[in-house]
């Protein structure tokens, strides 16, 4: 146990302190020419502390301090109802609803399109290069242009979101379970045309079994960049609510806080997701005797 | 009605040919497959949207795309200059420049890396073209704020994969290095820094998209009157979608091209690596 917490906890606890150190170094570097102008402007003269605390404690820092970020957090999350327009946890539901709804999308058709790749010849041959072009384009710039032409045909917000997290999610999921599902190895194969294992039982308990642990490293990454796909698919169109639409909106009105809180929240929601997934991974992975 | 007769016969004979196609054991095949696959798609595209009369403010045909993109040469250059040559470009070397330093001088520290590695995979999967508005309230409106934002995304992959191909020597070889009595830095120049290769250019190639996404998301957040992010985002409030998807086209080549260009640094530098050999 102590053993664990000198090799694991310890070293990634230095880092966030030294991180956290040069956020405050950073915040008072950033800060000061401004406070030294006010200073100026007034005729007085800041003593080094006084300048430190100020820097700490401006309405629209450069770069805020971390505990500024914390409060602004705390006071929209915990303070504010959750139905107001003015709480993060309003904005990340309505970005998570659209995230997941895209990222199960996203592995659905990623899990089709994987085995079909897998049982035709042709489709291998002819989806996978544009399966792995499409994926060496910037596929977040088609983003507005999918939202706008949904909402000319008529969908709008959740689902037009959604579809741009599931074509983000499934390039991921595609090339794990084609992967995944070709891992087996040619001897279980063979055992398994021995008992004469027609096609759907051996990818039911051959193939789909093995491919699992491919899938959920797939899905950890699938779900980071659907989150992000949300996030972008908010910002063209000036969507209601969301992290992409209040980091538009801080950014339209000079309101830093209001950016790095949903910075900050966008980055404990996609944390606290891909945990989720390994945690998840962990108990499967353990109750079929895989895990490592 | 011929259009639709048109995009059905397309489609029957695209996979029949690609059907008899892969029959032929032929290198010729497998480039030839996909490339039918795509003029299909394309031929289909058009049937279907001439056939059903989609008005083109949702999805204009491959033709009119063509003829935008064909149209609108300067325009397209300085966008495509704008946003590849001075946001993508700068931003990528010094970001992937930077992790792979940072990546050396905390080699020696094992302490650091058990510290650094966990965030740093924890931040490659953060949401980081947030920082976006930021930057542009930092560095200005022009490329500068960009290749800002281009740098922190190419960071965190870069590092995590550069600290992995550090290690992926095998401790036989180090060794022998050992035995060798090599020094540090000859042991990292002859046996690591080859070894790390494969991992390298992995990062490499993944950062190839990110800066590219990178560059045009942060052009939605406030930008001079040229670019990609802005041509995309202007252009579609004017509802001139071929305008918008012969932008796109001009993105998918330069990010093909550009990811292109690494893999084949790639495929020269680590000639040696059993997925090159054969084939």
């Amino acid at each position: 146990m102590i053993e664990a917490l000198h090799q694991r906890t310890l070293p990634i606890l230095t880092v966030v302190a030294a991180i956290i150190v040069i956020w405050y170094a950073g915040t008072v570097f950033l800060n000061a020419p401004w406070e030294r102008d006010q200073a100026e402007r007034a005729g007085t003269e800041l003593s080094l502390g006084q300048l430190i605390t100020n820097t700490m404690a401006q309405e629209r820092p450069v770069l805020p301090a971390p505990h500024q970020v914390a409060v602004e957090i705390w006071e929209t999350t915990a303070l504010k109802k959750v139905t107001s327009k003015r709480s993060l946890v309003y904005h990340a539901w309505i970005t998570l609803s659209a995230t997941l709804l895209g990222f199960a999308m996203g592995v659905v058709l990623g899990i089709l399109l994987a085995v079909g790749i897998i049982h035709s010849r042709v489709m291998n041959l002819s989806v996978m290069p544009w399966v792995i072009a499409s994926q060496t384009v910037p596929i977040l710039a088609i983003a507005p242009m999918i939202i706008v032409v949904l909402y000319n045909i008529g969908v709008s917000g959740l689902i037009a979101k959604a579809s741009i997290s599931a074509y983000l999610s499934f390039f991921p999921v595609v090339v794990g379970m084609v992967k995944g599902l070709r891992s087996p190895d040619p001897m279980q194969l063979d055992l398994m045309r021995t008992y004469n294992a027609s096609a759907w039982l051996v990818f039911w308990k051959l193939r789909w079994p093995s491919a699992l642990p491919y899938l959920f490293t797939s899905l950890k990454i699938a779900i980071a960049i659907a989150l992000v796909g949300a996030i972008i698919g908010e910002l063209p169109t000036g969507a209601q609510g969301g992290f992409g639409a209040r980091m538009l909106n801080g950014s339209y009105y000079g309101q830093v806080l209001i950016i790095w809180s949903a910075l900050i929240g966008a980055a404990i929601c996609a944390g606290l997701m891909v945990g989720l997934i390994g945690v998840i991974q962990k108990l499967v992975l353990s109750r079929m005797g895989l895990a490592r | 009605m011929t259009w639709l007769l048109v995009a059905l016969v397309a489609w029957a004979g695209g996979w029949w040919l690609n059907a008899t196609l892969v029959k032929q054991q032929s290198g010729l095949a497998t480039f030839a497959i996909p490339v039918v696959f795509g003029v299909t798609i394309l031929v289909i595209w058009h049937g279907l949207v001439t056939g059903l009369n989609v008005p083109a403010v949702i999805l204009p045909t491959p033709v009119a795309i063509w003829s935008a993109l064909t149209g609108n040469v300067p325009t397209l250059w300085a966008d495509f200059v704008q946003t590849v040559l001075k946001s993508v470009l700068p931003g990528y070397v010094i970001g992937c420049g930077a992790a792979f330093l940072t990546a050396l001088a905390i080699d020696r520290s094992p302490f650091l890396q058990r510290g650094l590695l966990p965030i740093g995979n924890l931040a490659a999967a953060l949401p980081i073209v947030g920082i976006a508005p930021i930057m542009v309230m930092w560095f200005g409106f022009d490329w500068h704020s960009k290749a800002a934002v281009v740098v922190v995304m190419c960071f965190f992959p870069m590092l995590v994969n550069t600290m992995e191909g550090l290690r992926a020597s095998e401790p036989m070889q180090r060794d022998l290095m050992r035995t060798y009595a090599a020094s540090y830095w000859q042991t990292l120049f002859k046996l690591r820094l080859p070894a790390s290769g494969p991992f390298i250019f992995n990062g490499l190639k993944i950062c190839t998209t990110l800066a590219l996404i990178g560059a045009i998301v942060a052009e939605f957040f406030g930008t001079p009157i040229v670019g990609m992010g802005f041509r995309i985002s202007t252009e579609i409030g004017r509802m001139a979608l071929d305008m918008v998807w012969a932008e796109i086209a001009v993105a998918a080549l330069a990010g093909s091209l550009f990811y292109g260009a690494v893999a084949f640094i790639e495929r020269a530098a680590t000639f040696w690596h059993p997925s090159h050999r054969g084939s």
